[in-house]
């Protein structure tokens, strides 16, 4: 899922400062899963935003909605008929929600609530970490099903650097080190062969680097 | 030869061979480096010049080397994959070769976070093992990356380094294969104060004939004090240092501990030159320069080879 987290109260106040009727949008997708856009943090944010707005004296009038997500113009859909009563929106879905919203709505001011993190997983309960930076050519299947380019602080493909010590990575004893994890699945498997096939240089252009990107199924549209 | 570097036709002769270091200023001042660089000429056969260690601001390394080409020495060029893509590094490799460089150390560099610029991107189009496939491919095959040929080829000598100590030490050996099968030249390895473990590691590296492949010099730093033996220890990632040393340097009184730590380092090197498959040392005295022609006469290294050219 897309992990995110919901900026801090005070930068989302002081942009909303010289508005006084707001709608505030929740997703009911990956910011539901990772509790940062959720109905009830739409709802938790609703308060916090008119207490500090009642606090200055300038009281402020909110209206919350929650979708079954953003990223989806048939969801967006059913805001057609009173977005345009809002002076902003605020949405608490994930970057490509925000902007979807903004596209739909073309005379909204649509405003992030939200910091986007990172496409990830739930560790535990209360605690997520990234796994893919999405580079376009996935290469799990070369490194033992641990990924090199979002788990590595330097996006080895053929690690370790020399900074991996007691398995985790120099840049911070509480973070694995990716090399590490990739060697001890590799040699669970028994594969520890491979790593020494040398990874050639990446091709980085299905990365973000060839620009923005765009999936095509022809045999899907209409 | 595959290059035009006095390092190699040393190695090459079968002489034991000895580099050193120097870190550019943080400024622009070429005295400085200049200064550091008379304090070594003569007495090691390469210096390395570090570009941007610990990620920290300094001269570029290209414009160190130059300026120690200028006072004789033969400047080793560090270069890091962290701040340069394929396109940077390839023209600095041809940059460097028309200015007379003729040895490359390919590194992937500490990550900015250590520096003093920790809001920076970082590059990191390849890594330290496709480096040398890089400049390999420049070298040898006349070649970019993209394929296109090139116009005279940068005849280096290339180097990587090797942490014998670093985790996990399975994949040390295999590691050191993995840069030999990318066709370094030569290896220079993480300080050494753990014997029997670098000795270990060695065996493993003769037991699979990588020895005869690659030359490995092996890297030494003196200790100046009881409280750089400690730190070295405890907050340097990867590093070894077994308690006995520590002790030796705690046991030397006051005024003589910086000898002690010199008397560690030669008596590192005289069992380096024991051990095979070691093609010479790495002495890094960080800050330190002027101790290391001491070190290389102490250890019975001077005067060095001469090489015509
Ligand atoms: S290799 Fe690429 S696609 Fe696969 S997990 Fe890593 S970043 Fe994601
Ligand atoms: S310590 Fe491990 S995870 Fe960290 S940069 Fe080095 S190889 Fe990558």
């Amino acid at each position: 899922m897309i992990v995110a987290e919901r900026k801090p109260l005070e930068q989302i106040s002081s942009m909303i400062e010289s508005n006084n009727k707001i709608l505030i949008v929740g997703c009911g997708e990956c910011v539901t899963v990772c509790s940062a856009g959720r109905k009830k943090e739409v709802e938790i944010l609703a308060s916090a935003l008119n207490m500090v707005r009642s606090k200055e004296g300038k009281p402020v009038e909110i209206r919350q909605e929650t979708l079954e997500r953003q990223c989806d113009g048939e969801y967006l859909e059913q805001l057609r008929g009173f977005i345009g009563e809002y002076e902003v929106v605020i949405s608490m879905a994930c970057g490509a929600g925000v902007q979807f919203m903004a596209e739909k709505y073309k005379n909204s001011l649509v405003l992030p609530a939200l910091n986007t993190k990172f496409i990830g997983v739930t560790e535990e309960q209360g605690v997520w970490s990234e796994r893919c930076h999405a580079c376009g050519d996935c290469k799990l299947h070369l490194t033992g099903g641990v990924c090199p380019i979002a788990r590595c602080s330097k996006s080895l493909l053929n690690g370790p650097c020399g900074g991996s010590a007691n398995g985790k990575c120099e840049i911070s004893p509480d973070l694995v080190c990716g090399w590490q994890l990739i060697i001890e699945r590799l040699s669970d498997l028994g594969q520890l062969e491979k790593y020494e096939e040398i990874i050639p240089i990446n091709n980085w252009s299905t990365n973000r680097d060839g620009g923005p990107r765009k999936v095509v199924r022809e045999d899907l549209r209409l | 030869m595959k290059s035009e570097s006095k390092l190699e036709q040393i190695l090459t002769k079968g002489e034991f061979a000895v580099t050193s270091e120097c870190g550019p200023p943080r400024g622009a001042d070429a005295e400085v480096i200049r200064k550091k660089g008379e304090l070594l000429k003569g007495f090691v056969d390469g210096v390395n010049v570090t570009d941007n260690q610990t990620s920290v601001v300094r001269m570029s390394s290209i414009s160190s080397c130059v300026i120690l080409k200028g006072l004789g020495l033969n400047p080793i060029m560090q270069m890091v994959t962290r701040d340069r893509n394929r396109i940077a590094i390839q023209s600095d490799i041809l940059g460097a070769a028309a200015l007379g460089i003729n040895n490359i150390l390919c590194l992937t560099g500490d990550h900015q976070k250590f520096g003093d610029h920790a809001s920076a991107k970082n590059v990191f189009d390849m890594d330290s093992i496709q480096l040398v496939q890089t400049v390999k491919l420049m070298r040898d095959e006349g070649k970019f990356l993209g394929g296109e040929e090139l116009k005279g080829s940068p005849k280096m000598f290339i180097g990587a380094a090797e942490n014998p100590f670093a985790d996990p030490f399975e994949i040390r050996v295999p590691r050191l294969a993995k840069k030999v099968a990318a066709g370094v030249d030569f290896i220079q390895t993480q300080c050494i104060y753990n014997l029997p473990k670098f000795e270990k590691w060695m065996k493993l590296v003769r037991d699979r004939g990588l020895h005869e492949r690659v030359h490995i010099l092996g890297g030494v730093t003196p200790f100046k004090s009881v409280g750089m033996a400690n730190y070295m220890k405890k907050s340097v990632p990867g590093m070894d240092v077994p308690d006995e040393l520590i002790e030796r340097m705690k046991a030397a009184p006051k005024e003589k501990k910086a000898e002690e730590g010199i008397n560690i380092c030669i008596e590192t090197i005289q069992r380096l030159r024991e051990i095979e498959g070691i093609h010479g040392v790495h002495v890094m005295a960080i800050e330190w320069e002027e101790m290391v022609s001491e070190i290389v006469k102490r250890a019975g290294l001077f005067p060095r080879p001469h090489i015509e050219g």
